[in-house]
């Protein structure tokens, strides 16, 4: 007998219109149309969404913890993005 | 709903309201036997999800009944301090679940009917029970979605599940006749524009179970002389023992509040 | 608690010493993290002790909604009313849910749900001993949502703040699910309270034979638990086991009082100048006894899981089959 398991599947959901979709969490499903039925059977029980997104867990490509710093520490000295980096005079700094 | 209805015509009101009713009970208290000890854990949570929305319909159902009846029974009184012949559901709800093949049989084919009945409600006379099929009907078309998957998915998977699916569909298919089945009661409420005949939907009805079965590779099989009754209040064997567990509580401790 | 089994096994010494560094770099970055109270998130490194005691940890906790679901599901198919079976029905699915979650929080560790359960079946996993206990009767039911949601939660909340991540998150889903539980049990006993004599007396009993029972869901004395300085350091355990069993005594005894029960415990005395209850004796033997598996519902409990397991395993291939077969139907009419 095949006993493979049930693929992995991550479940996002978009708790109302206007909002991103939001990973939530995973489940086991053996295809597609039964991922996005138990995602709604177990992530939405209390109208928690108006959405879902289900992805093969396999498919998600997702940076490596060890490149963090040349990914995410470059960006720390550009505070010229920061809005804050400017000082306008009084009268104006609401801009 | 106007208050000046003949009494026969209640009469066939608050049956009809008890078939649907029963019947979504009866298939919920099924289910719910499933709640721990389904295939897999998403399915564990997503038959509970069909039970609960059966239960619900089945408060709604009933409490109109019991409103409509004028007796001052109300949706518990119903359900558990009625006997087994007074109790209106189709007998095929009332059916051991067997196995999972046996279970999304049912539930397809069961709520596939309940999708036609409550399409042709929701223009019903009876305001309280048109929206009550306004509300199930966007569960029973989900319900209907689900158990359509697994009819598929077995029928199509391997060979053992084929077979078990396929004896499902020859133990449960001559079920169905009684859904269509022509009805006085019901003959003399559609006439009144409060409900539609069960035996107009089985065009609709066959019409919806009939690809999925195909896509199923499942063989639907010749007709039988079997007819069964639940909605006549003549039940098969299984009904009282089902009773029997349902209403231990309400019949061993009459009067208490729960 | 839900995964007081950890304690026992760090108690028996069958737990192996605790993470030897691979590597000090990754692990002088991972002790800043859990100094900082940073959280630890799946792909970060990770001391091993740390990943083999959250593997455990959560997968017990798991074990525990999921065994859980059997002696309050007896019930469903007996609520005396509609509504009370939908409410216990949609309880009961909800433990199933948040076996889900922690399922899926245990795999961020790198091992299979499948892999879990088959050790939960093979004897190898633990599961809270509560649900060793048989339901006899509906006020069991309300008890069970009262005493044991109630003692799980004091137990969960803390879990929301611990290091790892996915833990956290699905603690976090699992609190807001649980607070209906305890509320819903107790509702239940406040009605049967009201009812007759003969429910009243069903309330009373219901709660002598679960009273101790769910003092022992704390797990053993703290001097017992041995486990608990590296659990304590990486916020997966943050409070000890007495401590817990305290605050859950002093917050039930009023609500006891309130519901006009008792529990089952001559011993039991507000202690003026601790500002806390006293507790009788705690008896050991049979909290051990239930986790060597003599306890009344062992077998049946975990034989119920082994079954719906094996009757589903052919449900479970023929998905995957069709799976594979519609893909390559749709690889071939490409
Ligand atoms: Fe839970
Ligand atoms: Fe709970």
């Amino acid at each position: 007998m095949d006993r493979r398991e049930w693929p992995l599947w991550e479940v996002f959901i978009r708790s109302r219109n206007g909002l991103d979709h939001k990973h939530c969490g995973s489940l086991h499903a053996p295809d597609a149309r039964l991922a996005l039925q138990s995602a709604r059977d177990v992530y939405t029980r209390r109208q928690e969404g108006t959405s879902i997104w289900v992805v093969r867990a396999e498919h998600i490509v997702a940076s490596d913890p060890d490149a963090k710093a040349e990914l995410f520490d470059p960006a720390a000295d550009k505070i010229y993005r920061h809005p804050t980096f400017y000082v306008l005079p009084d009268d104006v700094n609401h801009m | 709903m106007s208050v000046a209805i003949a009494d026969d015509l209640r009469a066939a009101h608050v049956d009809y309201l008890l078939r649907l009713g029963d019947s979504a009970l009866i298939l919920g208290q099924r289910l719910s036997e499933w709640c721990g000890h389904a295939p897999v854990l998403e399915e564990d949570l997503a038959l509970a999800n069909v039970a609960l929305d059966l239960i619900g319909q089945a408060r709604l159902l009933l409490s109109h009944a019991g409103v409509l009846e004028g007796h001052g029974r109300d949706e518990d009184q119903l359900a558990f301090l009625r006997a087994e012949r007074e109790f209106r559901n189709v007998t095929m709800v009332e059916l051991p679940n067997g196995d999972f093949a046996r279970t999304v049989l049912r539930n397809f084919l069961f709520t596939a009917f309940q999708r036609e009945v409550m399409t042709g409600l929701q223009g019903s006379a009876d305001a309280a029970l048109a929206a009550i099929t306004v509300k199930s009907l966007k569960e029973t078309r989900y319900n209907l979605e689900h158990a359509a998957g697994w009819v598929v998915r077995l029928g199509d998977g391997t060979d053992e599940s084929h077979a078990r699916i396929q004896r499902a569909v020859d133990e449960l298919w001559p079920y169905t006749e009684e859904w269509f089945a022509p009805d006085a009661g019901d003959e003399a409420l559609a006439g009144a524009g409060i409900a539609l005949c069960w035996s107009n939907t089985r065009g609709a009805w066959t019409d919806a179970v009939t690809p999925v079965l195909e896509a199923a590779t499942l063989v639907i099989p010749a007709g039988t002389a079997f007819r069964s009754t639940g909605r006549l209040g003549v039940h098969g064997e299984h009904l009282g023992p089902l009773l029997s567990e349902m209403q231990v509580l309400q019949r061993t401790y009459p009067g208490a509040t729960w | 608690m839900y995964t007081q089994a950890m304690d026992i096994a760090a108690a028996r010494g069958e737990d192996p010493a605790p993470g030897q560094v691979t590597d000090a770099g990754y692990q002088a970055e991972f002790d800043a993290k859990i100094d900082r109270g940073d959280f630890i998130e799946p792909k970060d490194w990770m001391p091993e002790a740390y990943r083999r005691t959250l593997v455990r940890q959560i997968s017990q906790h798991a074990h525990s909604e999921i065994v859980g679901m059997l002696p309050e599901g007896n019930w469903i198919g007996r609520a005396p009313t509609l509504e009370r079976k939908a409410i216990l029905l949609a309880k009961v699915q909800d433990e199933g849910g948040h076996g889900l979650y922690l399922y899926a929080a245990a795999e961020t560790l790198g091992v299979s749900r499948d892999t879990l359960v088959e050790a939960l079946h093979a004897g190898r996993a633990k599961y809270s001993s509560i649900f060793n206990y048989p339901t006899l009767t509906w006020a069991d039911v309300g008890v069970i949502g009262w005493l044991v949601d109630g003692a799980a939660i004091m137990n969960q909340i803390p879990l929301c703040r611990c290091s790892y991540g996915p833990y956290a998150r699905a603690m976090i889903r699992v609190c807001r699910e649980e607070s209906f539980h305890q509320r819903q049990g107790y509702d239940l006993l406040l009605a049967m309270m009201s009812g007759t004599a003969a429910q009243r007396d069903m309330v009373q009993d219901a709660v002598n034979r679960w009273w101790w029972p769910a003092l022992m869901m704390f797990g053993p004395h703290d001097a017992q638990s041995l486990n608990s300085g590296d659990s304590t350091r990486w916020g997966i355990k943050r409070i000890t086991n007495d401590e817990l069993r305290q605050k859950f005594v002093d917050a039930t005894i009023p609500q006891a009082k309130l519901l006009g029960v008792t529990v089952p415990d001559p011993d039991l005395r507000w202690n003026e100048a601790r500002g806390a209850h006293d507790v009788g004796a705690i008896d050991w033997d049979e909290f051990w006894s239930v986790v060597n598996g003599n306890g009344p519902c062992n077998q049946e409990r975990l034989a119920a899981r082994i079954r719906a397991w094996e009757e589903g395993a052919w449900v479970r291939e023929a998905a995957m089959a069709h799976a594979a077969k519609s893909e390559a139907r749709a690889a071939g009419g490409r």
